[in-house]
C-alpha cells in the first residue's frame, strides 16, 4: 500500500510578464488502489498540477510538498520519479524523430525495473497489451508518436502504463478527442491496471463521459488552481447537471 | 485548404529548437501548448486554390540567377554576392580560379550489372551539359576546366538490385582537382547511385542527373574527406515524366564543402526529395545550398536537411531555394532544415527562400529551426525513467537517424551511423 500525497502546493511559471501562480495551494491524498476524478475548466490548472507531479522544468514550486510514502518527489529529477512508480500519461504526448516505439519502450522498462526485461517474454507482453488495446502491430516500428492520429497517441500512452506498471498514473485528459469505442478501450486499459497492479489513480477530465467507463470513488472539482469542493460520484453527477458555473461564479465575483 | 492547412495547424504550435515537436493533436484545441519554452523557429505554410504568396526573400529573386556554362559570365565572387555571402572565400580561392586539374581524383566504379556502362564525354558532348546549367563561379570553372567527363548509364528498363557504387578518391591534399560526372538513368530504369568522396584535394567536382521518364534514380553523395580537403560542386538533375528523384547528401569530413543540390523537372507527375546530413567539427565549415525549380505543372518536391554541430568555430549554412513558377500548377512542395547546436562555439545559419508566382499549388511550405536539444522530447523521455544522458543519447541519434533511415542502401547506413556514433564521442555522447 502506497499514498500519493500532495500537500498544500503551491506553482508558478515564469512568463513575459513575469512570474505567475497557477497553483494556489492544492491538498489532495491518493492511496494504491484508488480513483481519483479531477474535473473542472479549461485554464484552471489541471494540466499544471499533472507536470508538476512529473517535474517539467517549466512549472516552479513555490511552497507546499509533495510526497510519495516516505520519498520526497520534489526533491527528485523527472526520470526518478517515473522510476519511483509514477507515471503520467500526457494530454499532448509528445513526438519523438527517429526513435522507435519499439527502442524507446526497452529502454524506458529497463531504466524502470533496473534490468533489461527477458526478450522473449518482453516481446509477447509488447504484443499482447498492443492487441488489447486495439493498437496496430506496425506502430511498434514507427517513431515514438510521430504521425499517430490524437486516439492513436492516447492509447499509446495508455500502452506504455500498463507495461511499465506504476504505482500511481495521472492521467491528464486522455480521454479527450477519444471516440466511444477508443474511449472503452483506453477505459479496460486503466481499469485493468487498477486491478491487476492496485494502481492508484487521477483522473483528470473536462467531461464526464469517461466516468461511465471508469467509477472514481473520490471526485475533486478544480477551479483557479486549487480544489473547490470535493465528494462521491455523485459530485460528477452533478457537474454532468449543472456544469461548473456555481463553482466559477464565486471566483468571478 | 489543401494539406498545406494540417500541415500548418500542426507545424506553428511546434515544439522547441530542434523541434518538429507536434505537441500538439490535430483537430483539438491547442490549451497546454504553451509548454513549449521560447526557441528561433519559423516555419509557414502557403498554398490552396486561388491564394497567391509570395515569400519575401534575402535575396534577388532565384528566378534571375545567372545559369550559363560561359567561364566569363561569372566574376571572381567578393563575398557581397548572396550566393557567397557565408563561404570562406579564401579558403575557396583555390577552388574558383579559372585553372587546370593538377593532380586528378581517381573514380573506381563499381557494379557490373548488364545494362550499365560507363564511357566518357567531351565538353560539348551529349548528354553532357544539357540537365546541368553552371549557377555560381566554382561550377562553371570545374565544368569548363574537365575536357573528359565520366558518363555512367543505366539502359532502359534496367532495374538494378545492387548500387552503382562511385568511388572518389582525392590523391593529393592542396592539389586542384576538376570533375564531372554525368549519371543518365533510362526511361523506366531504377538505379542508385552511391559517390563516396575519400581523400584529398581541392576538388571542384559537378555532377549531372539526368532522371528519364518514369525512371526511379537515387543518388548519395558521401563526403567523407580527410580534414584538409576542400570541395566544392554543383548536383544538378532534371526529373522527367512521373520519374522519382531521391538526393541524399552527407557531409562529415573535409575542412571545406560547399554544395549545391538542384532539382527541376522536364515534364509532370515527377517527384523529387532531397535529403542532407551534416556533422561540423570544430574549424570545419559545411555548406549545403539546395535549389528545387518548379518549372512545369503538377510535381512534387521535398527537401530535408538536419545538421549537428560541435566545437570551436564548428560552421555550417543551408540555404533553400525553392521557386514555383507561375506555369508549375498543381506543385506540391516542402522544404525544412532543423539544425542541433551540441556545444558552445557553433554557428548554423538556416535560411529557406520560399518563391512562389502562381496561387494554384497544392502546398507550399517551409520550416527551419536551430538550437539545442529539444526540451520537451527530453521530459517526455525522462518521464518514462529514461536518465537524461541517455535521453540525450536517443534524442539526438534519433534527431541524425531520421536521414539515414532515407539513404536506404543498408551497408552506407550501418557505416554512416558508425561514423555519427564516433563523431558523438568527441562531444560525449
Ligand atoms: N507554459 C505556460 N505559459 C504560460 N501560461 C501557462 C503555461 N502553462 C499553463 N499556463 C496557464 O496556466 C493556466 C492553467 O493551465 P493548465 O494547467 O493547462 O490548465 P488546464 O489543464 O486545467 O486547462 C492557464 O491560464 C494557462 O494559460
Ligand atoms: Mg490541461
Amino acid at each position: 500500500m502506497s499514498t500519493l500525497a500532495i500537500k498544500d502546493l503551491h506553482v508558478s511559471i515564469e512568463t513575459e510578464q513575469g512570474s505567475k501562480e497557477i497553483l494556489k495551494g492544492v491538498t489532495l491524498t491518493i492511496k494504491s488502489g484508488e480513483i481519483h476524478a479531477i474535473m473542472g475548466p479549461n485554464g484552471s490548472g489541471k494540466s499544471t498540477l499533472a507536470s508538476t507531479i512529473a517535474g517539467h522544468p517549466r512549472y516552479k514550486v513555490t511552497s507546499g510538498t509533495i510526497t510519495l510514502d516516505d520519498l520526497d518527489v520534489l526533491e527528485m529529477s523527472v526520470d526518478e520519479r517515473a522510476r519511483a512508480g509514477l507515471f503520467l500519461a500526457m494530454q499532448y504526448p509528445v513526438e519523438v524523430p527517429g526513435v522507435t516505439m519499439t527502442n524507446f519502450l526497452r529502454t524506458a522498462k529497463t531504466a524502470i525495473d533496473g534490468e533489461a526485461p527477458k526478450l522473449r517474454t518482453w516481446a509477447k507482453d509488447v504484443r499482447g497489451a498492443m492487441e488489447k488495446l486495439k493498437i496496430d502491430a506496425d506502430f511498434a516500428n514507427r517513431n515514438v508518436n510521430e504521425g499517430f492520429s490524437g486516439g492513436e497517441k492516447k492509447r499509446v500512452e495508455i500502452l506504455q502504463m500498463e507495461l511499465f506498471r506504476p504505482k500511481f498514473a495521472v492521467l491528464d485528459e486522455t480521454d479527450s478527442g477519444l471516440d466511444i469505442d477508443a474511449l472503452r478501450v483506453v477505459s479496460d486499459g486503466v481499469n485493468r491496471a487498477h486491478s491487476e497492479n492496485d494502481m492508484g489513480t487521477l483522473l483528470i477530465t473536462h467531461y464526464t463521459r469517461i466516468l461511465n467507463y471508469i467509477t472514481p470513488q473520490f471526485v475533486h472539482v478544480f477551479v483557479d488552481g486549487r480544489v473547490a469542493e470535493q465528494g462521491g460520484p455523485e459530485l460528477a453527477d452533478e457537474l454532468e447537471a449543472n456544469g461548473y458555473d456555481r463553482f466559477l461564479a464565486p471566483a468571478q465575483a | 485548404m489543401t494539406n498545406s492547412a494540417s500541415a500548418d495547424q500542426a507545424e506553428q504550435v511546434a515544439g522547441v529548437e530542434v523541434g518538429e515537436a507536434r505537441i500538439t493533436i490535430p483537430g483539438m484545441s491547442e490549451e497546454g501548448e504553451n509548454l513549449a519554452t521560447a526557441h528561433e523557429e519559423t516555419e509557414h505554410s502557403h498554398g490552396g486554390l486561388g491564394e497567391s504568396t509570395v515569400k519575401a526573400k534575402s535575396g534577388g529573386s532565384r528566378a534571375d540567377r545567372t545559369t550559363s556554362l560561359n567561364v566569363a559570365d561569372f566574376a571572381v565572387p567578393t563575398g557581397r554576392e548572396e550566393e557567397w555571402r557565408f563561404s570562406p572565400l579564401k579558403k575557396l580561392g583555390r577552388v574558383l580560379s579559372d585553372a587546370a586539374t593538377q593532380t586528378p581524383v581517381t573514380l573506381k566504379v563499381r557494379n557490373t550489372a548488364t545494362g550499365v556502362t560507363h564511357g566518357e564525354l567531351a565538353l560539348a558532348q551529349s548528354p553532357r551539359g544539357t540537365v546541368f546549367l553552371a549557377a555560381d563561379r566554382a561550377a562553371v570553372v570545374g565544368y569548363s576546366q574537365t575536357q573528359t567527363a565520366d558518363h555512367i548509364k543505366v539502359a532502359a528498363n534496367t532495374e538494378l538490385s545492387e548500387p552503382i557504387f562511385l568511388d572518389i578518391t582525392g590523391e593529393a591534399a592542396g592539389h586542384r582537382a576538376n570533375g564531372h560526372i554525368v549519371l543518365e538513368a533510362g526511361n523506366h530504369s531504377k538505379a542508385v547511385f552511391v559517390m563516396e568522396h575519400r581523400g584529398s584535394a581541392d576538388a571542384n567536382l559537378n555532377v549531372e542527373v539526368i532522371v528519364r521518364d518514369g525512371a526511379d534514380v537515387t543518388v548519395v553523395s558521401l563526403q567523407r574527406w580527410d580534414e584538409d580537403a576542400v570541395h566544392v560542386g554543383q548536383q544538378d538533375a532534371e526529373v522527367g515524366r512521373d520519374a522519382k528523384y531521391k538526393h541524399v547528401s552527407i557531409t562529415l569530413g573535409g575542412e571545406v564543402v560547399r554544395l549545391n543540390s538542384n532539382v527541376r523537372y522536364s515534364a509532370e507527375g515527377g517527384e523529387a526529395s532531397m535529403y542532407g546530413l551534416y556533422f561540423a567539427d570544430a574549424g570545419q565549415h559545411l555548406e549545403h545550398r539546395s535549389f528545387v525549380d518548379h518549372n512545369s505543372p503538377r510535381n512534387s518536391s521535398n527537401v530535408l536537411y538536419k545538421g549537428a554541430l560541435q566545437g570551436q568555430d564548428a560552421r555550417t549554412v543551408w540555404v533553400g531555394d525553392v521557386l514555383i513558377r507561375k506555369a508549375a500548377e498543381g506543385t506540391d512542395s516542402y522544404e525544412k532544415n532543423q539544425n542541433l547546436i551540441l556545444t558552445d562555439g557553433a554557428r548554423a545559419d538556416s535560411i529557406p527562400n520560399l518563391e512562389i508566382e502562381t496561387g494554384l499549388i497544392e502546398g507550399a511550405g517551409h520550416a527551419s529551426s536551430t538550437g539545442r536539444f529539444d526540451e520537451n522530447h527530453l521530459f517526455y523521455l525522462m518521464a518514462r525513467g529514461i536518465p537524461e544522458k541517455e535521453a540525450r543519447q536517443l534524442v539526438v541519434r534519433g534527431f541524425l537517424n531520421e536521414i539515414v533511415q532515407a539513404i536506404g542502401v543498408e551497408s552506407i547506413e550501418d557505416t554512416v551511423q558508425q561514423d555519427l556514433e564516433n563523431e558523438l564521442k568527441i562531444a560525449g555522447f
